[in-house]
């Protein structure tokens, strides 16, 4: 089995991309640094650029000036269908090959590197399974025979097959129903903290962003950055008007979604009464079933076993 | 024109110097001598002629599939070719390549054209878009492309229309007896004249089997070659 | 090559003939043409409003394909002898599968919501049936029968060795009218078919109606990929 590679870097720097005939640009100097490793959301309303900043990346569409690099080095340096060899693509139709089977469609691109067959079989099950689709049972079917979620499911394991550093996905769950979506985020992470790839993911859902991105890039129409933060700074500090339309006027309840019970340092709960709640349980839940309860206070099993408590004050305070 | 065999007063069994619907001591002593060599005849005509005709209308329709310019003069062309009545055509080529086989296999072919190109454009073009962006962003150069996903999943509509151009062709190359004294039309028109039905029979029976059979075939093999599209959701 | 010019001359020195016999093709095929109608439309509409019998009107067509036209007349001529009466049975027999099939598909397969609104609307099934399946399968329904047309002009050539009339009369009879003659009656019963097949798709395009965006490209007979 391979060891799995590294994450790299990938930087924007003064990307514009200009159709020809049309006065603004689809993107619009744009400038950004996504560290090795880490999930960069692209979000913003339609039109605004985003899909096509992320495929400048892999080259589906081209610059018009400045330059985006990958470890260093230009996109523009390699050959168009080597670079996009070696970045998982994911979108949101999927785009499973309908006459391949589940097996053959996740060894698509190892097959076209070359790999062995030995090593592809290998590789293909080992994905399955992290995307937990269990090999045995989905390796000989077929596109049709699988659920919604299942198939983007694939398309992820597709994606990862020949271990790339980059990943772009393109809105990837927004045709699934709330239900698999949430699923599918969970999932996500889960496999991100096994791979740990440098991930551009764009939405058009904020929240979506602030649960998946380490940082989010916020850009108006016309394709231009309005904020590149991250999810904390984001909600707490929004750059202007528009970045706080967009993030919403709950923002606070936003940021309360953030952290959970678990990460606070808490007092001991010495005889306070209230609703029982879970380590991980995040804030935002903990708020609403004191609203609900009409408490005050709600108790948590800390991690050494004793009781601890969190008051709506102390919530407050956190919010400052 | 094939020699009917004339029942020969006095040799030939009662059926047949009577002339009744179907007579099988006929087809079972004159199988070999007459219908097996028309039989085979006829199918090489077909297969001939479905062979050259498909690997033009692949070539125009892979052509057509990259410069859009060309679908339409091919299939203008295909079409008034399809048009002409058969036994026209026939007589309008045989000043040009004589009363031979190839007058015959050149209209053949010309009947394919039409169906075969419609079918495999169609077939190339029905690749779903995001199917072919997946395998763009992948990594796929144009021609893995056109070979691993844009063909294969145009295989239903060209099996499609391969059935069609073969039951077509088989029916059409008994016309073709018209010209050259080759295939199951040979027998027939051998026949008309003295109204012996029984070997009207056999060799009519005989194209319409061979064309059901071919369809049969056809059918058979487009399930081996596509399994995916016959995949159902097991719950 | 000099055939040809041979074969033009041929045309001009016996105009009237040719005429006479482009005429007696075209009320041969006309009146098999209207036989097949009479038998094959309404069927095929009915069944197609029921939405019953799809296997049959669907493989018709495939079957009407794999009768070798030779057959079909050889067979005329040997139950029913020769004569008129067995080339328009034979014709008929060839001509009736195209237009059932698409009569039959193009009503069966008229867009469903748009009967539902009309039923829901409280329309009788025959009030659905006249003012909203017929139009808008009236295209596809008419493509049926210039392929049929186009079939029937083609095989009442064949025909003339059963006694029929037409042009074919000229071109089974080489040792009357020679080579010239041969080929000039090839010309022009390929026009015939070329002419007829425009005509009526000319007519196919008039009674498309504006709403419905269908491209009926001049010169293309409706061979309906089957699946």
């Amino acid at each position: 089995m391979r060891a799995p590679r590294q994450a790299v870097e990938i930087e924007f720097d003064h990307a514009t991309k200009r159709y020809p005939g049309r006065p603004a640009p689809a993107v619009d100097d744009l400038s950004l640094s996504i560290p090795a490793g880490e999930i960069c959301c692209l979000v913003g309303p339609s039109g605004g650029g985003k899909t096509t900043a992320m495929k400048l990346v892999n080259r589906l569409v081209d610059l018009t000036s400045g330059d985006i690099r990958i470890d260093g080095r230009s996109v523009m340096t390699l050959d168009e269908t080597e670079l996009r060899r070696g970045i998982g693509y994911v979108i949101q139709q999927v785009g499973l090959f309908p006459h391949m089977t589940i097996a053959e469609n996740v060894a698509t691109v190892p097959r076209l590197l070359g790999w062995s067959k030995a090593e592809t079989a290998a590789r293909v099950d080992e994905l399955l399974d992290l995307v937990d689709l269990p090999a045995r049972d989905y390796r000989a079917r077929y596109a049709s025979q699988i659920s919604g979620g299942e198939r983007q499911r694939v398309g992820l394991a597709r994606a990862l097959a020949a271990d790339p550093p980059v990943m772009l996905m393109d809105e990837p769950f927004g045709a699934l129903d709330p239900i698999t979506r949430t699923r599918l985020q969970k999932e996500l992470l889960r496999i991100q903290g096994e791979v740990r790839k440098t991930i551009i993911f764009v939405t058009h859902d904020i929240d979506e962003a602030i649960l998946i991105g380490d940082r989010i890039a916020i850009l108006r129409e016309g394709g231009v950055l309005a904020q590149y933060a991250t999810p904390e700074e984001l909600l707490a500090h929004p750059a202007d008007e528009f970045v706080a339309r967009f993030v919403g006027a709950d923002r606070g309840l936003k940021r309360l979604s953030l952290k959970r019970l678990g990460d606070l340092d808490l007092e001991p709960a010495n005889g306070a009464v209230g609703p029982l709640l879970d380590a991980d349980t995040t804030l935002r839940d903990a708020l609403s079933v004191m609203l609900n309860a009409g408490a005050r206070t709600v108790l948590v099993e800390g991690g050494d076993g004793t009781t601890r408590v969190l008051t709506l004050d102390r919530l407050t305070e956190l919010l400052r | 024109m094939a020699e009917p065999v004339i029942p020969d007063f006095g040799v030939g069994s009662d059926c047949v110097t009577q002339n009744h619907t179907f007579c099988t001591d006929w087809v079972r002593e004159n199988w070999s001598s007459v219908l097996q060599p028309a039989l085979v005849e006829h199918i090489e005509l077909t297969v001939i002629a479905v062979g050259i005709g498909f690997a033009i209308s692949l070539a125009a329709a892979l052509l057509a599939h990259r410069l859009r310019y060309v679908e339409r003069p091919f299939a203008v062309v295909s079409a008034v070719i399809y048009t002409i009545p058969s036994l026209a055509l026939f007589q309008l080529l045989v000043p040009i390549t004589g009363l031979t086989v190839t007058t015959v296999e050149v209209a053949l072919v010309g009947y394919t054209l039409l169906i075969l190109f419609r079918n495999i454009l169609a077939g190339l073009r029905s690749a779903p878009p995001e199917v072919l962006e997946a395998a763009r962003g992948m990594g796929l150069t144009t021609t893995q492309t056109l070979f691993r996903v844009e063909l294969p999943l145009a295989l239903p509509a060209i099996v499609a229309g391969l059935r069609v151009a073969v039951v077509s062709t088989i029916a059409l190359a008994t016309v073709a007896a018209f010209v050259v004294s080759e295939g199951l039309g040979g027998p027939i028109l051998g026949a008309l004249p003295l109204n012996f039905k029984t070997e009207i029979i056999a060799a009519g029976a005989l194209a319409v089997g061979l064309a059901i059979l071919a369809d049969a075939l056809l059918v058979v093999a487009q399930r081996l070659l596509t399994p995916w599209a016959y995949a159902r959701r097991a719950v | 090559m000099s055939v040809f010019i041979d074969s033009l001359q041929f045309i001009v020195d016996h105009r009237e003939l040719i005429l006479e016999k482009t005429w007696e093709h075209v009320v041969l095929s006309a009146a098999a043409l209207g036989v097949s109608i009479a038998i094959a439309l309404p069927l095929g509409v009915v069944l197609g409003h029921l939405h019953r019998g799809s296997f049959i009107a669907v493989n018709l067509a495939n079957v009407g394909r794999a009768l070798p036209t030779l057959v079909v007349i050889a067979f005329g001529i040997t139950f029913l002898g020769i004569g008129f009466k067995s080339v328009l049975v034979a014709l008929v027999v060839l001509g009736v599968p195209p237009i059932l099939t698409n009569a039959y598909v193009a009503v069966d397969e008229v867009e469903p919501d748009a009967v539902e609104a009309a039923r829901g609307m409280g329309m009788t099934p025959l009030q659905v049936l006249w003012r909203i399946e017929l139009p808008l399968a009236l295209p596809l329904l008419f493509a049926g029968i210039r392929t049929s047309a186009v079939f029937i002009v083609a095989t009442a050539t064949i025909a003339a060795i059963a006694g029929g009339s037409g042009l074919g009369e000229i071109l089974v009879n080489q040792a009357s009218y020679g080579v010239e003659g041969l080929v000039g009656a090839a010309l022009c019963v390929s026009l015939l078919a070329l002419a007829v097949d425009a005509a009526l798709g000319g007519v196919q395009r008039a009674l498309t109606p504006r709403g419905l965006k269908l491209q009926v490209p001049a010169f293309e007979p409706d061979v309906r990929p089957v699946v």
